[in-house]
């Protein structure tokens, strides 16, 4: 047939656009369906891209890629109104290609990946929605776009993580709030020189910023900070179920968050270039959903993939990771010309056997944990209750700090007990 | 920096607007009668939602596309979907 192509993609965002760059690559006619006007139009994250796969996928991607900067420094830190504690951590070797994170705006870097689809031999066609896929005798074949029909031996579904077409299908269930967070960004835009200034920053590295505690005011989540080249990217994530039973507003909550005296000036004198908005799948395992059907894949967000153990907040390498292995069992598929579930099997190994779900497993415990309401009052006020009075010198003599600390726990509310099992559910799960 | 309320952030955004084809949808008699959050009011980044005269109406050109309002309704008040190919909020950072 003629009309029929090897692979339709839907969507090109990381895990797409990995996907049809990997097969065009082989040789494999690929369309990319993309319902922006251009790949990246609909796309947000906090900015932060883990991991070296990026240079599996495009080898010396940095030569090219729209980059923003390499992170060399990481910073935790925790917060009160009126106090912080950070770690700070930094590495130079973090500065050696091929980087360990890299800070990106993916309006530009989507748009690359894209580009390299292209190039390579893939069919981007922007601007369309797809409605549907279509089915046959339990089988994908194509997918619907208004009145459009395109048919295809294989689908891969890298629609996002609302993936309406995944839920259409019965391959997951509606979400539950437990699962989902929200997460509010500003783009701020500052000098360069202002922001190598401010944030002790030499060429093009970069600070990353997750701020624990009254950032999100008592709601499980946080907040986060990331430089880019001459902006600064910055907003906060909260947890869906809390933020409905607190009643508490994001957009609120944002400009109190920016209004705050630690926060406002890392961002004084900026301009407001972009306010955006995107919801993090965060129920790890527990929502994970049927990955593979007959003539159809699932990647990326739409496969509800990411991981946030507090230190790092992950989807982009496990996006670009699971579009890699949707098209190497694609490719295996081809060679036996089997598109069954059972043809395209080997994507749940390949996914299995990648970093992807030993990450997935190993912080499997860190939805659970971060949910641990007093990681985002207690233990702040603790460490800051702490720190002041090794601080503070009125006149009074000083204690040890073991009845120092020991006070300090007391008069946050917390027990030992809570402390020891916190602890260790925090150890076991991250 | 000066504060800004959330329209003036949005008339900073970009958005192709598709006048004439709203993407969401208000069912506001099941609002009224079995929703007891009316989550959509609060969780909304961009403030779609407003109740006026009683009816819990959506500002939908304004909408990032997040789809937390979907996620947080807890009834099949909301028919939220994404615009038509083309058209919406439009990242030039993201």
């Amino acid at each position: 047939m003629d009309d029929k192509f090897d692979v339709i993609i839907v969507g090109a965002g990381l895990a797409g656009s990995a996907a049809a760059l990997k097969l065009a690559q082989a040789g494999l006619e690929v369309v990319l369906v993309e319902r922006g006007p251009y790949p990246g139009s609909k796309n947000l994250s906090g900015g932060v891209l883990y991991g070296r796969i990026l240079n599996d996928l495009v080898p010396n991607y940095w030569e090219e890629a729209p980059i923003e900067r390499y992170i060399t420094n990481e910073r935790v830190v925790f917060m009160t109104e009126q106090a912080s504690f950070n770690i700070d951590f930094k590495n130079q070797a973090f500065k050696e290609a091929p980087y360990n994170a890299i800070s990106v705006l993916r309006g530009k870097f989507d748009r690359w990946l894209g580009e390299k689809a292209e190039e390579a031999g893939a069919m981007l066609v922007p601007g369309i929605k797809v409605d549907e896929v279509i089915v046959e005798n339990g089988r994908a074949v194509g997918i619907m776009a208004g009145d459009e029909e395109m048919r295809s031996d294989v689908v891969i579904l890298a629609d996002g993580t609302n993936s309406f077409l995944a839920e259409q299908l019965g391959l997951r269930k509606k979400f539950e709030h437990s699962h989902m967070a929200v997460g509010v960004k500003e783009l701020i835009g500052l000098p360069r020189e202002t922001i190598e200034d401010r944030f002790n920053l030499t060429g093009d590295s970069g600070v990353a910023y997750g701020i624990v505690g009254y950032a999100t005011q008592g709601v499980a989540g946080g907040g986060f900070l990331y430089t880019n080249k001459e902006t600064i990217s910055i907003g906060l994530v909260m947890h869906l179920d809390e933020l409905i039973e607190t009643g508490k507003k994001p957009s609120e909550m944002m400009e109190e968050f920016l209004a705050n005296s630690l926060i406002e000036p890392l961002i004084r004198g900026g301009k407001m270039l972009e306010y955006g908005a995107h919801m993090v799948p965060e129920g790890g395992l527990a929502m994970t959903p049927q990955l593979v059907m007959d003539g159809l894949l699932i990647a990326g967000d739409a496969a509800g993939l990411s991981i946030n153990n507090g230190f790092v907040v992950r989807g982009m390498d496990l996006a670009l990771s699971t579009g890699i292995s949707a098209a190497e069992a694609v490719l295996a598929a081809k060679k036996k010309e089997d598109f069954s579930a059972a043809g395209l099997g080997i994507y749940r190994q390949l996914i299995d056997d990648s970093f992807v779900m030993k990450d997935m497993k190993t912080y499997a415990g860190a939805p659970s944990f971060m949910k641990t309401e007093r990681l985002y009052e207690a233990y702040p006020e603790m460490l800051v209750n702490l720190m002041t009075k090794i601080y503070t010198h009125n006149g009074q003599p000083k204690e040890h700090m073991v009845p120092i600390a020991m006070k300090s726990l007391k008069e946050s509310g917390i027990s030992l007990f809570q402390v020891a099992g916190d602890g260790l559910k925090g150890a076991r799960s991250l | 920096m000066n504060h800004m309320s959330v329209p003036e952030k949005l008339s900073i955004n970009k958005y192709e607007l598709d006048d004439g084809h709203p993407h969401i949808e208000v069912h506001t008699e099941i609002c009224n009668t079995i929703c007891k959050t009316k989550a959509c009011l609060f969780v909304c980044p961009a403030n779609v939602y407003s109740e006026q005269e009683g009816k819990i109406v959506a500002d939908w050109a304004g909408c990032l596309e997040c789809g937390t309002c979907r996620a947080a309704c807890p009834t099949d008040a909301l028919q939220w979907e994404y615009p038509r190919g083309g058209f919406g909020v439009i990242y030039r950072y993201g």
